[in-house]
């Protein structure tokens, strides 16, 4: 969802403050949501529920309350929503029914928070899951704008970049946050030039390695026509681009290899 | 488990009030264990932090066998040191600065960070600021934290999926003679995250000496 939780690119959020010798809690019910939070991903939640939970936090709360506060929203929000517990519950304290023996809604699809299990790792090598893309490709991060969970921030839709590296198979979190299954893909690491991100003028050189899903890249035909046709011998017109195209295609050369005239 | 020693922003009593209910509930409803809820704060509070990274690092830049082994599997060889790959440490990627390229870790959309390494993030690393600013201005931001990065491409990783990423910082200069213990002193977090460096072997004595820093 585009909301305020995408927060690549933005302006005026204010300086970066650091704390000297910074504790690891602030306060005390910080270290219980935090554990919380760890020992019910081991029972009754996904990840990506967890992730989208806190995304759909009302914006202004979002950026004003703390990190463990955030946590300590989502947690009651999914505990409701599956059904755990109910809000009168929460605001007591106190249990008026057990906790039914499974959670509904999109904690029910079985998988609980794999993240965190030996079968993640099993799936990130699983072969039999067929890759699309390879290190090397040309590709260009889609255009979408889905209203539920994502983990394609906004600055890189539309965006052209070269894959890096391959990471293995990985639940998609754009179905799994909604109890629609894991939908097992490859996931990429994609280079994306800052000059590509954010236009003309950047201080220095600079690129984002950003982990695309599968489903979220498609081939830069642009690209892929062009350096094919710098290859022949006899040169012909790139593919037909618009107008406004980004699609003005680079050499294909990894831009850590690439060296600034100065 | 009272708030009152808080220094830091007390949060509102209700923040307090809402945990205790939560914790209470879930313990009647047998969801969570109290005990084992203390065993995961203490494992954060003392064994998990960025001194596991920072042997990580040191084992690195003395051993180039371990070296090559972290590059091909990050998780198998933090393993190897005795720190257990556990929550958003299982998928690992090592990212290496080099005279070309200074590596920097974010996660705009919203705070990975990898925990088997570093332990739990520092506030400023969850702050919007931080996470709007990294992909946008890095040179601009590592200037802010005192990081000169010259003509080298900094490259910012942002961490999106269950990749996670951390920095082998290159080993500062004239420093080839000293042990693993002692490099490893060296090796700050920040330096692993890529907003830092690590310190030098005079800085590192000055401190050692108490002298302010």
């Amino acid at each position: 969802m585009n909301s305020v939780h995408d927060l690549g690119g933005m302006h005026g959020l204010g300086p970066v403050i650091r704390e000297l010798d910074e504790p690891v809690f602030h306060a005390d019910w910080e270290k219980r949501v935090f554990a919380i939070n760890l020992a019910l991903a081991r029972r009754v939640r996904n990840i990506d529920a967890f992730r989208h939970a806190i995304e759909r936090m009302p914006p202004a709360g979002y950026l004003s309350v703390s990190y463990y506060e955030k946590w300590l929203y989502a947690m009651e929000t999914l505990l409701v929503e599956s059904g755990l517990a109910s809000r009168q519950e929460l605001a007591n304290g106190h249990a008026s029914s057990p906790a039914p023996k499974q959670a509904t809604g999109s904690l029910s699809d079985g998988d609980r928070d794999d993240s965190f299990d030996p079968a993640a790792v099993k799936l990130r090598f699983d072969k039999s899951i067929k890759a699309r893309f390879k290190a090397g490709d040309r590709v260009v991060a889609r255009n979408i704008n889905p209203a539920g969970h994502t983990r394609l921030p906004r600055y890189a839709r539309g965006r052209r970049g070269v894959v890096r590296y391959d990471q293995g198979v990985f639940a998609f979190p754009d179905t799994r946050a909604h109890g629609l299954g894991a939908k097992p893909q490859h996931v990429y690491t994609v280079a994306f030039e800052g000059k590509e991100l954010w236009g003309e003028g950047r201080r220095g050189r600079t690129s984002v390695y950003l982990d695309c899903w599968e489903d979220y890249l498609e081939r830069d035909r642009a690209a892929a026509s062009n350096t094919a046709a710098s290859r022949t011998a006899a040169p012909r017109s790139a593919a037909p681009r618009t107008a406004k195209s980004r699609a003005k295609a680079r050499p294909a050369k990894p831009s850590g290899s690439k060296r600034r005239k100065r | 488990m009272s708030d009152e020693h808080s220094h830091h922003d007390a949060p509102p009593s209700e923040v307090t009030q809402r945990v205790k209910a939560l914790e209470q509930l879930l313990v009647e409803k047998g969801l969570i264990n109290p005990q084992a809820l203390d065993e995961l704060v203490e494992t954060y509070e003392r064994r998990i932090g960025p001194r596991n990274g920072a042997r990580v690092v040191a084992r690195a830049w003395v051993d180039p066998e371990y070296r090559k082994r972290l590059s091909q599997n990050a998780a198998k060889a933090i393993e190897e040191l005795g720190f257990p790959p556990g929550p958003q440490g299982e998928h690992m990627m090592v990212v290496e600065n080099t005279p070309r390229v200074h590596n920097l870790v974010v996660c705009t959309l919203c705070s990975c960070y990898p925990w088997s390494v570093l332990g739990l993030p520092p506030v400023w690393y969850k702050s919007p600021a931080y996470r709007a600013r990294a992909v946008i201005d890095p040179g601009g931001l590592l200037k802010e934290f005192g990081v000169e990065t010259g003509d080298k491409e900094v490259r910012v990783w942002d961490s999106s999926s269950e990749m996670r990423y951390f920095v082998l910082p290159e080993q500062p200069a004239a420093t080839q003679g000293l042990g693993e213990d002692e490099l490893a002193e060296l090796v700050t977090r920040d330096s692993m995250i890529g907003t830092g460096l690590p310190k030098s072997p005079a800085a590192r004595g000055r401190e050692a000496a108490g002298v302010a820093r």
